[in-house]
């Protein structure tokens, strides 16, 4: 029984372990150099990500309200990889920082939240992860102390997310009343396409909405992913949205499969304002923060197409977009931050001739935006194409020709980037930056997936053989 | 006979260029791997020609197998026929010719020859694609390489012309996604699965209505690769921006692969749709060749003169392939050959000529052939292919198609092939006016006299263009014969569809 509570809960377990031994780094006495911590900081995150990957049990605990199969193991790790990475990233920003392990304590924090999220098979464990995953983050956002931009941003991400707790609380109440269980495959069973239950379906779809950043309900995503910091940009963009689309899809697919047929059309309306309104805004940015987050405004849109499919094509499909969309977004702001935290620039315009003076920056980023727009050889194409895939096979072709054109508007904007990298003049181009070994390593190996992740089919084979749809 | 080395080489090649030291090794690997490359390509002609000596009549040869997303019935299948081996030789031909005339690229040369052999690659890979996603995969690859090609080593409004030459060739894959999307889902294998491989899918019959929908997405599509009107204004545009060996891969590679798409894909496995639209077809490609012949008409820039009368050319392709003809479609396949070699040469010609007078203008340029005679022969070799002189490839291509043409009985299709024919009389024009004042004439520009004619590795590879052209022109029934059996079998299949 022990055992089970060890192994079922690893994930968690390990999250806590290193979470606790950074508090008493906190608390004692000895004073610890940046550079140290950080060094071992990421080791401890590595050797997390890499026993994620033994000694996994799937099962159910405490009735059900928690339980662990081997395709929420992989989901796990898909977030511990980011965590990795994003950590890594962070190195050049947090090496100056006066709270980096307060940094990475509210992290670790929100990404324990979102573990149990993922995992919940009850309403209840599922709305506490989803808090404990948000509130930390408003505090990260506010993490780039002296900047008020920062501290705006975070406090339009308390108020949007409190919103949408509301919302969603709202509606599990409701559930509740009208179920009389909070678990997800009792109330399955209960839910039969009733005014009411539509109802609250579309109370707690409005809640998951803020937080996917779905049309009409994305007018934060902007402004926090601005002022936050950029790792904490890229938490936001990568982790915290697969986090949310990894329990989003099992919520769609066990709890209000019923209600497939009505919900399948607010999808789609959904999905065709997303893609529009997130690439219409992208093509005007000129701040590479604010740009990234109407692109990935538009590539929630086009997860949603694959999430319509409702079938295991479409589960598998979607968590393979999240793969490697982590991979691309994460190159493409490891970039950013790392331009970012030794001149401050952080605006498309002054990336006009970075390619004379940074090729291997300017290469990752280019590749990382191609892989964002779905240009084969990366991975990105596949991503889409599989997504699209199945999203085509319910013969929606309205969809999948609007999915396709708009496919070529991203392709515009991104392009721009890559355009303003390699073919604009510039006189006092950005300096020659010196890349830490740390951020270097996260490149390659988002590099290596992107390039990767295509090629392999046997990690889409996985994926699709793990969806238990 | 492992046609995955058309892939392996070109790979390695662009892995070896990176690695390597400074511009002179990156030049000599680049062309070593291209040479090789040729040599690939003539080895597989001859292993083609000994198979089907031996008696070996199926339809496919050197075929291979291996899953790739085995759940979603995705394959790695590679196989050539007569079809495809013309266009993997016309490849290898302007890869070489294209790696030589950009010998004296100095800047940033390590990615320049990177990005041409990856378009290279991606070429090749199309071309002995038999499954449909791994072929749309490899027509993307090419984009890509194109639009930094264009984008940073290109000239006059370069960024335009590489934004809009990339927006509008990913319009056109968008239009083949949904196209191939349809075509996909609307396959059903004996287990019930659904599958993208071209074998299996030409041997179903997709319904009619569905063929109908679908149709018009996959030949659009491939059509924009091959400038079909009114898509073709990415054509002036990049074809002029882009530095020489661009243009060359451009014109006379990439061109192509929109025409081989439309063929093998679009018109092979839905030929209830392909009659359907074949008068759609034939109208735009009419339309496209007259006005493509009268738009260069009204051209002062070499490199424009080119560009418009390739979408002219083109439009003899989608002719072909829009009559449905057996010699029609044969022909359409002999053009696409025929205008990648003569194309080629052309920008080639063109591309010396700038690199000496920096001016492309036919009014700043005469007398060419007093101070440069090789590279003004080359030029008019390339402008007499072009209208189509006999002993030259275009001759026997164009002649082909129209013959083809002709067989078509419908008054409609015969007024098209009239009209196309009467093209050529404004081909010669623009033509011969322009190789007439480049060429001839009093020498506009004193400074030209000092100039320099072709060097050995422009003379290399010219000369590779223009045998090429001539045995294409002169002895044109290897061609044929190896193109036909690939023509017949598509003819069949579209020849069941008028019986039934």
């Amino acid at each position: 029984m022990l055992n089970e509570y060890l192994q079922v809960l690893k994930f968690e377990w390990m999250l806590i372990a290193i979470i606790f031994i950074l508090l008493f780094i906190k608390v004692g006495s000895k004073e610890w150099k940046n550079e140290t911590l950080l060094y071992s900081i990421n080791f401890l995150l590595l050797a997390n990500l890499i026993v994620g990957f033994f000694y996994n049990l799937p099962g159910s605990l405490f009735n059900g309200m928690f339980h662990s199969n081997d395709l929420i193991f992989l989901q796990k790790s898909i977030l511990n990889l980011g965590v990795y990475l994003i950590s890594l990233i962070a190195y050049p920003w947090l090496k100056e920082h006066k709270h980096l392990l307060e940094f990475y304590i509210l992290l670790l924090s929100t990404l324990l939240g979102m573990f149990f999220m993922i995992s919940s098979g009850n309403l209840l464990i599922f709305y506490l992860g989803l808090e404990l995953s948000t509130i930390p983050l408003a505090a990260l956002a506010n993490f780039d102390l002296e900047k008020r931009k920062s501290s705006e941003a975070a406090m339009k991400m308390i108020i949007s997310s409190a919103f949408s707790s509301a919302l969603m609380l709202f509606g599990i109440s409701l559930l509740y009343g009208v179920t009389g269980s909070l678990f997800f495959n009792e109330i399955a069973l209960l839910i039969h396409g009733g005014p009411m239950e539509i109802f609250i379906f579309i109370l707690i779809l409005g809640g998951f909405s803020f937080k996917m950043s779905v049309v009409p309900f994305h007018l934060w995503t902007a402004d926090v992913y601005e002022g936050a910091p950029v790792a904490v940009t890229a938490y936001l963009s990568v982790i915290s949205k697969s986090a949310i689309l990894f329990i989003f899809m099992t919520v769609m697919f066990t709890v209000f499969r019923n209600l497939e047929p009505q919900w399948y059309f607010m999808i789609f309306l959904m999905s065709v304002l997303t893609i529009l309104i997130g690439n219409l805004f992208a093509i005007r940015q000129d701040n590479m923060k604010r740009f990234l987050a109407f692109s990935s405004i538009a590539q929630v849109g086009f997860i949603l197409i694959g999430l319509s499919g409702v079938s295991k094509m479409g589960m598998a499909s979607v968590i393979y977009f999240l793969l490697i969309y982590l991979f691309s977004n994460i190159a493409a702001f490891g970039v950013i931050s790392i331009v970012s935290a030794s001149t401050g620039k952080e605006n498309v315009s002054d990336f006009k001739g970075f390619y004379k003076t940074n090729p291997f920056l300017s290469w990752v980023l280019a590749i990382a935006l191609f892989s964002l727009a779905g240009v084969p050889p990366t991975a990105g194409f596949f991503g889409k194409f599989f997504l699209i895939m199945a999203g085509a096979e319910r013969g929606n072709y309205v969809w999948i020709i609007f999915a396709a054109l708009n496919m070529i508007i991203s392709f515009y904007y991104y392009l721009r980037v890559v355009k303003t990298m390699f073919m604009d003049e510039n006189e006092n181009p950005i300096q020659k930056i010196l890349v830490p070994a740390l951020p270097k390593l996260a490149m390659m190996i988002c590099l290596l997936g992107i390039i990767c992740t295509g090629f392999l089919s046997w990690i889409y084979e996985t994926i699709y053989n793990l969806c238990n749809f | 006979m492992n046609l995955t080395l058309f892939l392996l080489f070109p790979l390695f090649t662009a892995v070896a260029i990176l690695i390597a030291q400074n511009s002179k090794q990156i030049r000599t690997i680049a062309l070593g791997g291209s040479l090789l490359q040729l040599g690939m390509a003539v080895k597989l002609l001859l292993a083609y020609y000994k198979e089907r000596a031996a008696g070996n009549t199926s339809q496919m040869l050197f075929e291979y197998i291996q899953n790739w997303f085995t759940p979603l019935g995705l394959q790695y299948h590679i196989g050539v026929d007569g079809i495809s081996i013309a266009m993997i030789l016309l490849t290898s031909f302007i890869v070489v010719a294209g790696i030589l005339v950009s010998w004296n690229m100095e800047t940033l040369s390590k990615e320049f020859f990177f990005l041409l052999v990856l378009l290279s690659l991606g070429a090749y890979g199309f071309f002995i694609s038999l499954d449909i996603f791994t072929m749309f995969f490899f027509l993307e690859v090419a984009v890509i390489p194109k639009f930094l090609l264009i984008g940073i080593w290109g000239s006059g409004k370069k960024e335009y012309s590489a934004m809009k030459l990339a927006l509008m060739l990913m319009g056109g894959s968008a239009l083949i996604m949904v196209g191939i999307f349809g075509i996909y889902f609307n396959s059903h294998t004996s287990t019930g699965a659904h599958t993208f491989d071209i074998l299996l899918l030409s041997k179903m019959n997709i319904p009619i209505e569905i063929q109908k929908l679908f149709f018009p997405f996959a030949f659009l599509g491939f059509g924009i690769f091959t400038a079909i009107f009114p898509f073709h204004t990415w054509v002036p545009d990049g074809h002029a921006s882009a530095p020489t060996a661009a243009s060359m891969f451009l014109a006379g590679i990439s061109m192509k692969l929109g025409g081989y798409g439309c063929l093998r894909v679009a018109t092979f496995l839905m030929p209830d749709a392909a009659h359907a639209y074949s008068l759609v077809i034939i109208l735009l490609a009419t339309i496209a060749i007259i006005y493509g012949a009268f738009a260069t008409m009204m051209q002062t820039d070499l490199k424009y003169i080119n560009a418009y009368s390739s979408v002219s050319h083109c439009g003899f392709v989608l002719l072909g392939i829009g009559m449905l003809t057996h010699t029609s479609i044969t022909g359409a396949v002999m053009q696409m050959v025929s205008h990648g070699l003569m194309t080629a040469l052309f920008f080639a010609a063109i591309g010396m000529i700038y690199s000496r007078t920096h001016t492309r203008m036919v009014a700043q340029l005469g007398g060419l052939l007093k101070i440069m005679p090789f590279i003004s022969t080359v030029f008019v070799i390339a402008g007499l292919s072009s209208l189509g002189l006999p002993g030259f490839s275009g001759f026997v291509s164009e002649m082909t198609i129209f013959m083809g043409s002709w067989q078509n009985p419908d008054k409609m299709y015969r007024l098209a092939t009239i009209l196309a024919c009467a093209s050529i009389v404004v081909t010669a024009v623009y033509i011969l006016r322009a190789a007439g004042k480049t060429i001839m004439g009093p020498i506009t520009n004193q400074s030209y006299e000092k100039l320099s004619d072709a060097s050995w590795n422009e003379k290399f590879a010219a000369v590779v263009l223009i045998s090429g052209i001539l045995i294409v022109g002169i002895a044109p029934f290897w061609l044929i014969n190896l193109i036909e059996p690939g023509t017949e079998i598509i003819i069949n299949k579209l020849g069941a569809v008028i019986s039934h």
